[in-house]
């Protein structure tokens, strides 16, 4: 390969940064939670959390991604960075999390199951409740429309799922979708903050956490952000948390919500 | 070798995606239910099947481990790519609903986290404060 100009140096760089896209993604995220650390130590004095600092990094990231680009996967629809989209995919997401399961201490699991049960039932019904009582007081007041945007409260999946299944109008299932995701960013932002609050300290807690909270991405992030030991727990629990909102929402749920508003 | 630890996970992972989906289908739900949760659990079992026989060298569960620790930066990758702006034009009821639905699920976690028996962890052993407070 022949450089003739230096023009083309930069083009090079790209061609190979857009020709090795997961390798680019790990520099970059690296990057990032380096940045990450420094600016927890510097401007926080360490009170707050590296990892949350990266993830609010991450958002902004995928905030301009979605303005620069106007597509739905954030920073991975710059062609420079599709690699994150890889790197933060459901695959590595889920090979990760799988991972954690190494450092899980089974007493402490098996001590929380009835309770992460519990939780997990509440935190598909309650949320789904608040969500379905909103759309109504903002005038989506058939069953359809509540019941998809009060599955929306569940997780952002939840919500199309059940949306789609009970025939929802498009506005209506985008607004589910946009309903799970400010949920998702709340818990993977507030999380840390509110941990004294929430009792977050024991993988008892976790679990709990796992259940109430949703969203595997919210309570994955949120849980990282606040003690890395507490992930498997919570993810423990969360990962049931979909499965069950997509049962629930297009049958139990809606009869319910169908046989309230008539 | 490291490889089978990492295998191991791989294999544990399809596994339990597998069933997840089969038990999504069973109970006629358009998505996979558990499989990440089961995945985990036969993880668990089978670490705690071969530690008790020896069977797991330093080497291997490095394999596992390396992931586990991939973890944090694989969600900020996650973090990077969601779609932050449809969320924030979804408007009031979104934003309302949202922001309902969180309080109350906090409210309920504040009071179930406090039943039962547990104990808090120790303090994380954190490197990154030791040579911040040398230096003051």
């Amino acid at each position: 390969m022949s450089i003739s100009t230096a023009q083309s140096i930069p083009h090079l760089l790209d061609t190979i940064l857009l020709q090795n896209g997961l390798v680019t993604a790990f520099a970059a995220v690296g990057i990032i939670m380096w940045l990450s650390s420094r600016l927890s130590r510097w401007l926080t004095f360490g009170r707050v959390h590296a990892s949350a600092i990266a993830i609010v990094i991450g958002l902004l990231l995928a905030y301009y991604g979605g303005i620069a680009t106007g597509k739905e996967k954030g920073l991975a629809d710059i062609s420079l960075f599709s690699g994150i989209g890889l790197m933060g995919g459901a695959m590595l997401r889920d090979f990760a999390i799988v991972a954690t399961a190494f450092e899980v201490q089974v007493t402490e699991a098996r001590k929380a199951g009835l309770v992460g049960a519990i939780s997990l039932l509440l935190g598909t019904i309650l949320p789904f409740i608040v969500g379905a009582a909103v759309a109504r007081a903002f005038g989506y007041s058939d069953a359809v429309s509540m019941t998809t945007i009060g599955a929306g409260a569940v997780t952002y999946i939840v919500g199309p799922v059940t949306g789609a299944a009970l025939g929802a109008s498009s506005d209506v299932i985008a607004l589910s979708i946009a309903t799970g995701l400010i949920k998702a960013i709340i818990v993977m932002v507030g999380t840390p903050m509110a941990a004294g609050f929430l009792g977050l300290n024991n993988p008892r807690a976790a679990m709990v956490f796992g259940g109430l909270a949703g969203t595997v991405s919210g309570v994955s992030a949120g849980l990282a952000a606040t003690d890395r030991r507490l992930v498997p727990y919570g993810a423990l629990v969360a990962t049931f948390h979909t499965g069950l909102g997509c049962l629930l929402g297009p049958s139990l749920l809606f009869l319910a919500t169908k046989a309230v508003v008539g | 070798m490291i490889i089978y630890g990492t295998a191991l996970l791989a294999l544990c992972h399809l596994v339990g995606l597998f069933l997840g989906e089969l038990l999504g289908m069973a109970i006629g739900v358009k998505a996979n239910v558990g499989g990440v949760g089961i995945a985990m659990l036969l993880l668990i079992s089978i670490r705690l099947y071969l530690h008790g026989r020896g069977l797991l060298p330093k080497e291997t569960e490095a394999g596992v481990g390396f992931w586990g620790a991939m973890y944090i930066p694989v969600v900020v990758a996650m973090a990077a790519q969601q779609n932050v702006v449809a969320a924030l034009r979804g408007g009031p009821v979104a934003l309302i609903a949202a922001i309902g639905a969180v309080v109350v699920s906090a409210c309920c976690i504040a009071v179930l986290s406090r039943t039962g028996d547990h104990a808090p962890l120790p303090p994380l052993p954190s490197p990154e404060a030791t040579p911040s407070h040398a230096s003051h």
